[in-house]
């Protein structure tokens, strides 16, 4: 039994505050979801549990059955037993998947796990093209190739924890029924998840056991599988007008304007590709 | 004042013409003594630091000792030529279609023929000394399959010697070339030149190794001339060298014509690599495509400056030109340069360069699978060198670069290649 638990968890990028106060617990084979709407601080609370390099934690922490994850570098974690499934996969040109994986697994220990066939089982799973497998990581992936990839990886890993950041984003509906499945199933033999998503139908094959609504920064509901649902019905509007001034800290948390935040939801990458 | 004194009963080889046309080489580069930092062609450079008065033309010669990174090739060559500090050491050729000449009528046609004149008193000076230069005809009509190779090995501390080749590939005919350029830890001075000519519809792979040993100071200079409908590839791997510069002139002189160069370099501690280019489009519909990636770690400085010049009858061309550089180390230091001169209106040319650190989203994605940061990083730089390790002409090589950038950066040992 593994339980990640975040409390009071507040987050800067550069000097804009992001998360401010957030608390939550997963525990291995519950999956907890979580909505908003766009710039409330969803893909900074995965980047942050993740530890990625610009996401400064300024208050609480961040703990895996009680180890303090939040002064440890990103493989630290991972080696711990997190997994992020990201929204937008880097591309890694040159570098191949199964080596990547290779060395992940065998710099936690696990040197008998023989990843080309794992890889070619899980892509098989999922309907991921088998020969791009052999593609370097995502080069030249379409976004729903990229998605069943990052899930294959994840089923491979085994980690005890995955934070599923718009998992959904890009798959159309077999592939997201294919990832969701493989996913839930692996619920069933001890996988706590955290999914982040915009969507309700993510959740009808990866049935969240809790849902909570992030908002500014801040959990501002939480709630049974039900909530999902009315959240699909009925929009954030009822979290979002019921404080004007609170509607306009949303634009100005998010730190991007409102017009940046329509073209690229959750843009806040402080580290744009140098090279690019 | 010569820079550089022969040793006496040296070199008075091939007819008259041939001596004479040597010794105004020879007084072209005495008149123009060293170069200058403060000209732009060495702006950047520790030129001022050479002391050529260290250096001794002349050797007894050795034998090859270390065949690096090119172990291996020669049971699969066309041919195989060991040059060891300027002497000839043996050749074999295995392939009719192949002649090497090292005098004779048309040896002395042939060498010189591409770079008519210096571009620099190395390369004159080159023509003036050249030890044991080497013509390579390929024959019309004819397809090689397996490479040639040319080793030149410096072996002699405070040796100065000066390589030459001229590969000659006739009309309709297909190959592929490799000369590799080693040394142990000693202090020399090389300057080689390679001549590259490729007739109509004609079509050269030319592989450049430099693996020197870390003192060595090398002055290269390669000009080639592309015909009519022909292509030449022309790669460079340069992975060792105090200074180790590479002057890599491409001419596409016939319409129709193409040129692809790329270089992969890799500096460590103090060494300094220096790359000049040139894609000239005197003809037009030619295409030429520039890609060089390289790594400073350390206190390693490299230097790229590259010019595409277009001439006014050059209508249809295609011309690109990129430069990467990953910079490891806050020690480390990288200049890029390009240039663009284009006289007609009626083209397609871009440049792009840039020095920066590893991609930290790249490194954060591979670290998030649960790499280790070191090893993540290795992973990175190794894989930038990816695309250009995929095009080079001998699979062999570009395996054996993979492995010693791996081992640069202590990846021997850990996964496996797919």
């Amino acid at each position: 039994m593994t339980t990640l638990s975040i409390e009071n968890l507040g987050v800067k990028v550069g000097d804009q505050q992001i998360l401010d106060g957030v608390s939550l617990e997963v525990s291995s084979g519950q999956v907890h979801a979580i909505m908003g709407p766009n710039g409330s601080g969803k893909s900074t609370l995965s980047n942050a549990i993740m530890g990625k390099p610009g996401y400064r934690v300024t208050s609480g922490s961040i703990t895996l059955d009680g180890q303090d994850l939040s002064s440890l570098p990103t493989w630290e974690r991972a080696q711990a037993g997190l997994f992020l499934a990201m929204q937008y996969p880097t591309e890694v040109p040159g570098v191949s998947l199964r080596e990547t994986l290779e060395l992940a697994l065998r710099a936690r220990g696990k040197v008998n796990i023989d990843v080309k066939s794992r890889l070619l089982e899980e892509a098989g799973r999922i309907g991921l093209r088998v020969e791009l497998l052999d593609r370097p990581v995502n080069v030249d992936l379409s976004g729903g190739e990229k998605k069943r990839n990052e899930t294959a990886q994840l089923a491979v890993l085994d980690p005890q924890i995955a934070v599923l950041d718009e998992l959904d984003s890009g798959l159309d509906i077999d592939a997201l029924r294919a990832c969701a499945e493989r996913i839930e199933a692996l619920t069933d033999s001890g996988l706590g998840v955290l999914c982040i998503t915009h969507y309700h139908r993510l959740l009808d094959y990866l049935p969240a056991d809790q849902v909570h609504v992030l908002v500014d920064g801040r959990i501002v509901d939480s709630g049974g599988p039900d909530l999902a649902l009315e959240l699909e019905n009925e929009g954030y509007a009822r979290f979002l007008t019921s404080n004007v001034e609170s509607a306009g800290v949303t634009v100005s948390i998010g730190g991007l304007g409102a017009a940046k935040e329509v073209s690229k939801p959750d843009s806040d990458d402080p580290f744009p590709d140098p090279l690019a | 004042m010569s820079l550089f004194q022969l040793p006496s009963g040296g070199q008075s080889v091939g007819s008259l013409a041939f001596q004479e046309r040597r010794n105004s080489a020879r007084q072209k580069a005495d008149e123009a003594g060293l170069p200058s930092f403060e000209e732009e062609i060495w702006r950047y450079t520790p030129i001022a630091d050479l002391d050529v008065s260290k250096y001794q033309l002349g050797a007894p010669g050795g034998s090859m000792v270390d065949f690096g990174l090119t172990a291996g090739l020669d049971e699969e060559a066309a041919a195989v030529i060991h040059i060891v500090d300027g002497q000839v050491v043996s050749i074999s050729v295995h392939d009719e279609a192949v002649t090497v000449l090292t005098d004779g009528t048309e040896f002395e046609n042939l060498i010189g023929s591409v770079m008519q004149t210096g571009a620099d008193v190395f390369s004159d000076y080159n023509f003036a000394f050249c030890n044991a230069p080497i013509v390579i005809h390929i024959a019309s009509n004819a397809a090689i399959a397996d490479p040639v190779l040319i080793r030149q090995h410096t072996t002699t501390d405070g040796l100065a010697w000066f390589p030459r080749v001229l590969v000659h590939v006739g009309e309709n005919s297909e190959a592929t070339v490799v000369e590799h350029q080693t040394s142990p830890n000693i202090d020399a001075l090389v300057c080689p030149v390679t001549e590259l000519k490729v007739n109509q519809a004609g079509r050269l792979r030319y592989l450049t190794v430099q693996e020197h040993g870390p003192r060595i100071w090398q002055i290269a200079t390669q000009m080639a001339e592309i015909d009519r409908d022909a292509h030449l590839a022309v790669s460079q791997i340069a992975l060792g060298g105090e200074y180790a510069r590479a002057r890599i002139e491409t001419k596409m002189i016939g319409q129709g014509s193409s040129g692809n160069i790329s270089a992969v370099y890799f500096g460590r501690a103090n060494a300094q690599h220096d790359f000049r280019t040139f894609q000239r489009h005197n003809a037009p519909h030619t295409n030429s495509n520039l890609l060089f990636k390289g790594v400073v770690d350390d206190r390693s400085r490299a230097i790229y400056t590259g010019l595409i010049r277009i001439e006014p009858d050059a209508a249809g061309v295609n011309a690109y030109q990129t430069n990467r550089t990953l910079k490891l180390s806050d020690e480390a230091w990288a200049e890029s340069v390009p240039n663009l001169e284009i006289e007609n209106n009626d083209v397609r040319c871009s440049h792009a360069s840039a020095v920066g650190p590893i991609d930290q989203d790249q490194r954060f994605y591979l670290e998030s699978r649960g790499v280790p940061a070191e090893t993540a990083e290795a992973l990175i730089v190794r894989g930038f060198f990816g695309d250009v390790l995929d095009q080079l002409p001998v699979a062999a090589v570009s395996d054996a670069v993979n492995a010693r950038i791996g081992e640069l950066l202590a990846l021997d040992g850990q996964g496996q290649q797919t």
